[in-house]
This record gives structure tokens, C-alpha cells and sequence, in this order.
């Protein structure tokens, strides 16, 4: 048992770091830029990212011997889509100001790669539970993907925190400015390429990030 | 008339799907390796576009959209939270079927477009375009128009992407910056560009 726990420690962390989607897989790239302006945004869409990928994954593991391959990717859609949809609803009763600001994004979140390429190449080949681990994983370092982004560009952009003020009046008063490139689009692309480049130098990880 | 140009001129320059919306990147990245590639599935994309939107807002507005079941004997019916999977299902059959009737007429094109189609099934572009086009209440003739626009806006990107791609074959980038990273850079500075239109106004 202590063996198999160890594995899905394994499994999940495998999914934030080392093999992180965003980063090193080069998935889901959209919407971890069209949702970073602001943090909170970021938050709430790395949380139904992760509820949707540990799910889907987990039903289409559970269903893997049962769906015929030809049809797969119908059979994936539909699962994934209903599972969005639950989100949606979810996200529109509770959190409606984010839902309203997250606009299509969450509806995007049926053609994120993360999702359907975790179920191709994990959850397709592996037991529920470990496919549900990995979708957790995977959806875990998105949202650190997403979240950092967002934390840099809401900083340098907006000089906020979460939506406070955390950059004093006083520098403000000295000459600074907020930089208006990181709220625009721009902004995201640099701000991954250079994360990305931070990644690739930092030791441990000699490897490049592959991209296909 | 001139509302129509601007709307295109708009999705193509303005609010380019992808360089304003981030909206298919995945395929952006995966494909911008090789410009005659980049071109073909630019084509399919912009073919499937045109389709897939006017056919979403005729199923939305159709059946459902909030009343829209009013000439079957419900008008309190609001369907409208089935958006995503009925949008999902008609993408992947529209290009389905549009890959059988290629490959049955035009054996030329299914050689150069066949292998993409199934790739732009999950392209988030056609999926966002369809709610983009919900989202902004356009009307018939728009969603055509904007379908149209935003596949020449997304191919204008990833042909230019692709041939920057190219030049860089032969730059010195700093090691850890090769491959995604200079990629995803590149695509930032694009993007500067493309807000140079955001001051034209029609």
C-alpha cells in the first residue's frame, strides 16, 4: 500500500514539475494566456481545469476497455464536455462575477490539450485511480503555470495583488509606472517565454522542452 | 456593407484570434515549423470557420438560445447551457464530413489538407469563434463574416510565424530559450505589431 501511495506522490508530482504540461509538454497553451491578467481569474480557471482533467481522466480510464478506439475521440469530447458544462453551471451559480470575466474561457476548456491529451496518453493505458492522480498532477502545474503568470503580470501591470494595491503611492509620486504592455497581450507571450527559458536553465533539468 | 468590411478588417487585424485571444496556440506552435504546411492548414482552418459559424448560430438560435423552442410549444425553455457540447458535436462532424466529401472529389487536396483535419476538430480557435460569435449577439451575415475573418487573421499569423521560424534556423538563440521559448517570444513581438492596427478605426 505505503509503495502504491509513494507512486501517486510520484504521479502528481511528475504532472506539476517535471513533466508540467504547460512548460514542458507545450499544452494548453490558450488559456494560460487569456486568463492571467488577473490573478483571481487565474485561480478559479487552474481549479475547474484540474476538477475537469482528474475527472475526465478518471471516467475515461474507468470506460477505456469499453470505447471502441475508431470513436474515441467523440467518446472523449462528450465526456469531457458534459464534465465543462457541470463546471460552468457551478462557476455561474457561485463565483458569477468570474464567470462573467472568464467569458468563453471556461467553454475552451473542452479543446485545452492538457485535458484531452492526458487522456490519450495516460488515462487511455492506466488504472482509474493513477489516471485520476495524474489529471490532478497535470492540472496542478498548469494552475502553477497559470498563477505565476498571472502574479508577474498583475504586479508589473496593475501593481496589484490580488486585486489590492501593493505597489506604494510613494514610488508612484518617484516616477514609476505601471507597465501597460503586461495587461495587453504581448505581455503573456514574454512573460512564458522567459519563464520558460528560467526553467530550462535551472539545474536539475538540462533538457530542453521538447515541442513537437 | 461597410459594417461587414469593418467587422472583417477588424477580426483579421484588431482582434486577431490568436495574437489577441490567444486561440489555438496548441496548433500554432505545432505547426509553424514549415510555411507550406502552416499554409495548408491556414486554408482548412479558414474553410471550416466559415462553415462551422454559420451553422452554430443557426443550431443556437435554433433551438437553444433562451425562447428559441417557442415555435415547438416551448417558449420557456432555455437550452442555452448545451452550448458547449452541441458546438463541440457539430465541429467534429462538420469536419468530418468535409474531410469524406475531400477525400471523394478532390483526392489533390485530401493529400496536402487530409492530415490536418482531424487536428482542427480540437483547435480551440473554431471552438472559440462559435461562442465568441454567441457572446457578441452577431447576426447570420456576421457570423459568416467573422467566421471568415478570424481563419484569415489565424492564418496570416501562423504563415508569418512560420516563416520567422524558418529565419531563426540559422539565429544564435541562448540555449535554454531554444524550441517554445524564442517561439513564444516571437509571438509576443508579433503581437506588438498587430496592435499597431488597434489605432486604425473604419
Amino acid at each position: 500500500m505505503s509503495e502504491e501511495k509513494t507512486s501517486y506522490i510520484e504521479i502528481v508530482t511528475r504532472g506539476i514539475w517535471k513533466e508540467n504540461p504547460v512548460a514542458y509538454q507545450v499544452l494548453g497553451i490558450c488559456s494560460a494566456l487569456a486568463v492571467t491578467v488577473k490573478m483571481s481569474t487565474s485561480i478559479v480557471m487552474g481549479i475547474a481545469l484540474t476538477t475537469v482533467t482528474a475527472f475526465s481522466s478518471l471516467i475515461i480510464s474507468s470506460l477505456r476497455k469499453k470505447i471502441p478506439s475508431n470513436i474515441r475521440i467523440i467518446v472523449e469530447l462528450a465526456i469531457i464536455s458534459s464534465l465543462v458544462i457541470i463546471t460552468d453551471q457551478i462557476l455561474k451559480a457561485f463565483f458569477y462575477d468570474i464567470s462573467k470575466q472568464l467569458s468563453i474561457f471556461v467553454g475552451l476548456i473542452i479543446t485545452n490539450c492538457i485535458v484531452l491529451g492526458r487522456a490519450e496518453a495516460f488515462a487511455l493505458a492506466n488504472k482509474p485511480l493513477a489516471s485520476f492522480f495524474d489529471g490532478i498532477g497535470n492540472g496542478l502545474g498548469y494552475s502553477l503555470v497559470l498563477v505565476t503568470v498571472a502574479f508577474l503580470r498583475e504586479l508589473l501591470g496593475s501593481g496589484k495583488f490580488l486585486g489590492f494595491n501593493i505597489i506604494p503611492q510613494f514610488i508612484f509620486d518617484a516616477g514609476y509606472q505601471n507597465m501597460g504592455l503586461m495587461v495587453l497581450a504581448p505581455g503573456a507571450f514574454f512573460i512564458i517565454g522567459l519563464l520558460v527559458w528560467l526553467k530550462n536553465s535551472l539545474p536539475g533539468i538540462s533538457k530542453p522542452g521538447t515541442y513537437k | 456593407m461597410g459594417d461587414l468590411l469593418s467587422l472583417f478588417i477588424n477580426s483579421v487585424f484588431i482582434g486577431n484570434i490568436l495574437l489577441a485571444y490567444f486561440l489555438g496556440m496548441c496548433s500554432f506552435i505545432a505547426v509553424s515549423k514549415n510555411v507550406e504546411i502552416a499554409t495548408g492548414l491556414g486554408f482548412a482552418v479558414i474553410f471550416v470557420l466559415t462553415v462551422t459559424s454559420p451553422v452554430n448560430w443557426i443550431i443556437y438560435h435554433g433551438l437553444l438560445a433562451p425562447g428559441a423552442l417557442a415555435w415547438a410549444g416551448f417558449p420557456d425553455f432555455d437550452l442555452s447551457f448545451l452550448k458547449f457540447i452541441t458546438f463541440i458535436a457539430v465541429i467534429a462532424a462538420i469536419v468530418q464530413a468535409v474531410e469524406m466529401v475531400i477525400d471523394k472529389y478532390s483526392p489533390l487536396l485530401y493529400a496536402t489538407l487530409g492530415v490536418f483535419l482531424p487536428l482542427i476538430a480540437v483547435n480551440c480557435a473554431i471552438l472559440g469563434t462559435s461562442l465568441f460569435m454567441v457572446e457578441r449577439n452577431y447576426t447570420f451575415i456576421e457570423s459568416i463574416i467573422f467566421g471568415a475573418g478570424s481563419g484569415t487573421g489565424w492564418m496570416l499569423a501562423i504563415v508569418s510565424m512560420a516563416a520567422i521560424r524558418k529565419k531563426t534556423q540559422y539565429a544564435d538563440v541562448p540555449k535554454g530559450l531554444e524550441g517554445f521559448g524564442i517561439t513564444m517570444i516571437i509571438a509576443g513581438l508579433m503581437a506588438m505589431t498587430f496592435m499597431m492596427f488597434s489605432g486604425i478605426t473604419l
